[in-house]
């Protein structure tokens, strides 16, 4: 049993601590250590990663995972959604409430916690919903999943639609120190809404799901967090007048966050023209204006915190009427590579160590989680990755149960080499996973 | 000039067709319109073929001209309706259109409520799938028609005005008609509220105006779409008479029009709702002449779609134009 790693030779990046240097780390029991003694074999660790070439980064953390279980585990479990969090490079994934049941008892939280702990490759956190059933009408009892151990609030899946509701879960929620999250939808603006609202959506007759009812929760958020003076998170935002509303009230300082996904800067609606639901999330994909809004506010630190919103479907699902099929599609296996493609190499919006401060220092200051570093005395949660990587998405190969992916057949620079979770090496491109 | 061609099984969106194959179409269906006119009204294209209405949606007329037009080419018909498939026991669309192909249907006329079905049916089945409305997509058959009308009454459509009227947004006839007149050359222009003719369809490529009058004296044609105020649409226009006022195409507003305009509509007429009965009966109105072109396109669309050889134009081609 290894008990010890040295990685020689990488490109150390350590945004938690400004660190960008060729070097090696160490691992002892689990824990990042400041260097190991030489074995009978002249060796420092007992096992030695060659890290030459390569970047040596914090594992990658995601906030917005959908792994299905309890109650849908013909689409992904646990441990399956964990398997492509860590051959995607993520060592902490953050799970929504939206299972059935709905994650708002400690005892569902408890529930997961143990299957995560028995059966993830990976760190499992969970949210607990901010309303009971994610109804929108009663507040969940807050303090108990506080006590369980959520490490945020949300009724992703769902917006919770009455002010006087949120407002008053934001208050109780401060109390625990619990961040909130919201899933930013007006429903009676996004109403049957199965895709944009515009252009495309005028093209095809399909009901219209228009920006303005993001908007205008994520204007009632800066306003309750305003208010309240406590952190509320937006979750996948989708809009440019989002982003402008964002970059407004963080200026003025008010606690509010929000964090982007892949698809949203690199599709755009005029995707949906054959009808593939396969390019069928919520909220929807937009139009190129929102794309380079979204990517100017990841750039100026509107936006700070990147994320998959991974919700695998299953193909008899996806294979129906346009406006039947469920919202959603695989994101963890791609999330690295897209981000990388796009904000790295076609855009150079960002450097290296700022899009992995996106995937790691951030979320994990977020949610006040002791990840996301290498300093010395950390967990041993290390992604090795090569932002020069060069592949092709296939979607027969994913780790998931599902394989609804937009990007099959895409071509991508960018790929997560091995990865590391409390020491252990649970996944590496060549071997695959360790158990 | 026009290649007549057709090489595609499927008739799923004008969208996807050229200009070319278009006037293929309704070519073809000018040397059908013939075969109704005359006392033995079928012809042997399709003898032996099995056509399917599929029609998950309630409609009467496109069913019946489906299906007269596939009796006229000697086809075997069968009508399936939601209510009479398994898609009530929870069967998926899909599963329903495989179970109808492994009993040899050749052509599928696919009806259904949500916009996309014909395609996506048709990129799963061997069989032809014709689009006869899907949601607020398309209904090609109909903007078919309609041109054929229009093309038969005018001489042409390249440079005719065209106003559409109505509920534009939740229109599939609409679609239809902007794909194929704009793709002919004809100046479209959408007429109606502005929450039911919003300011995202000046990227088609037509001109939009929220009051008929404003274009009543110079258009060619107009068509005039059936408008209803159910439970939907109450947030979208205040009621039936204050759109009648505005947009309805009553005696005073149809002495205006040119003495040439058509007056289409699509069926089923509101009388005294967006048009007045006597203009419904009167000059210009070509109502019931497009539901006996219907009958000769749906007949051309079945016949190419089965792979039938496109007929050449009936109206001899000047011979400075052969070379």
């Amino acid at each position: 049993m290894n008990t010890s790693l040295h990685i020689k030779g990488g490109r150390i990046i350590d945004p938690a601590n400004g660190i960008d240097r060729v070097g090696d780390l160490f691992v002892r029991d689990g824990i990042i250590v400041d260097s190991l003694p030489k074995n009978e074999k002249g060796e420092r660790g007992s096992e030695v990663i060659d890290a030459t070439g390569k970047v040596v980064s914090p594992g990658l953390i995601d906030i917005h995972v959908h792994f299905r279980e309890p109650g849908q585990s013909h689409k992904e479990t646990i441990a399956t959604g964990a398997r492509c969090a860590a051959a995607g490079g993520f060592t902490t994934v953050v799970c929504m409430p939206n299972t059935s049941p709905v994650a708002d008892s400690p005892a569902t939280i408890a529930w997961i916690q143990e299957r995560a702990a028995s059966t993830a490759c990976v760190n499992v956190f969970c949210t607990g919903a901010i309303t009971k059933g994610l109804a929108g009408e009663e507040m969940a009892p807050i303090g108990a999943l506080a006590a369980a151990g959520v490490v945020a609030l949300t009724d992703d899946g769902r917006c919770v639609q009455n002010h006087g509701v949120m407002r008053r879960a934001v208050e109780y929620a401060r109390h625990y120190g619990l961040p909130v999250m919201d899933h930013c939808q007006e429903t009676t603006l996004s109403a049957d809404g199965v895709m944009n609202e515009g252009e495309w959506s005028t093209r095809l007759g399909l009901p219209g799901w228009p920006a303005l009812a993001e908007d205008l929760i994520v204007a009632r958020n800066i306003l309750l967090a305003e208010e309240t003076g406590h952190p509320i998170h937006c979750q996948h935002i989708s809009s440019a007048r989002s982003v402008r509303l964002l970059r407004e009230a963080r200026h003025r300082g008010v606690p509010i966050t929000a964090e982007a996904c892949p698809h949203h800067i690199a599709l755009t609606d005029g995707e949906l023209k054959n009808f593939d639901t396969n390019f069928k999330m919520n909220p929807p994909l937009r139009t190129q204006a929102d794309i380079d809004e979204i990517i100017a506010g990841i750039s100026d630190g509107t936006i700070t915190i990147l994320a998959s919103d991974h919700a695998p479907h299953a193909t008899y699902e996806k294979e129906v009427e346009f406006d039947r099929a469920p919202f959603g599609i695989l994101g963890l296996e791609t999330e690295l590579a897209l981000f990388l493609e796009i904000l790295l190499h076609q855009r150079e919006a960002l450097s290296l160590s700022q899009i992995l401060g996106m995937l790691t220092v951030n979320p994990a200051k977020f949610l006040r989680i002791d990840r996301g570093t290498l300093s010395t005395g950390a967990p041993a949660d290390i992604t090795i990755l090569d932002p020069d990587h060069a592949w092709t998405v296939d979607k027969n190969e994913s780790a998931s149960l599902s394989r609804n992916t937009p990007f099959h057949g895409h071509s991508l620079r960018g790929r997560a080499l091995t990865t590391i979770v409390g020491g252990k090496i649970v996944w590496d491109l060549e071997s695959g996973f360790r158990s | 000039m026009t290649t007549h061609q057709w090489q595609h099984k499927d008739l799923c969106a004008l969208a996807d067709h050229t200009p070319d194959e278009l006037i293929t179409i309704l070519d073809t269906a000018e040397a059908f319109k013939g075969v109704g006119e005359r006392n033995l009204k079928k012809v042997p294209a399709l003898r032996g073929k099995t056509l399917v209405n599929f029609f998950i949606e309630p409609s009467t007329r496109t069913r019946i001209s489906f299906e007269l037009a596939a009796l006229r080419l000697s086809a075997d018909v069968i009508n399936i309706s939601a209510s009479a498939s398994s898609l009530e026991k929870g069967e998926t669309l899909l599963d329903t259109a495989r179970n109808l192909e492994a009993l040899r249907a050749d052509l599928i006329v696919i009806r259904h409520q949500s916009a996309g079905s014909a395609r996506f049916l048709a990129d799963r089945l061997n069989a032809s799938v014709i689009n006869a409305g899907d949601g607020a997509h398309e209904h090609p058959t109909q903007g078919l028609l309609d041109a054929f009308t229009i093309r038969e009454k005018l001489g042409c459509i390249k440079g005719v005005r065209v106003a559409i009227v109505g509920d534009i947004l939740f229109s599939r006839v609409a679609r239809s008609n902007i794909q194929l007149l704009t793709k002919l050359g004809a100046e479209v222009t959408l007429v109606g509220p502005s929450t039911l003719v919003p300011a995202t369809f000046a990227s088609l490529g037509v001109k939009l105006a929220h009051s008929i009058d404003e274009v009543l004296e110079e258009v060619d044609v107009i068509n005039l779409l059936r408008i209803q105020h159910e439970r939907q649409r109450k947030e979208y226009f205040p009621g039936l008479g204050e759109y009648t006022a505005r947009f309805g195409l009553t005696k005073r507003r149809a002495d205006k029009i040119k003495p040439e305009c058509l007056i289409m509509h699509p069926g089923p007429m509101n009388r005294g709702v967006e048009i007045d009965s006597d203009v419904a009966d009167g000059r210009g109105s070509v109502v019931l002449d497009q539901v006996t072109n219907g009958l000769a396109v749906r007949m051309a669309v079945l016949y190419l779609c089965s792979g039938g050889t496109p007929f050449a134009p009936v109206i001899p081609v000047a011979a400075d134009s052969l070379s």
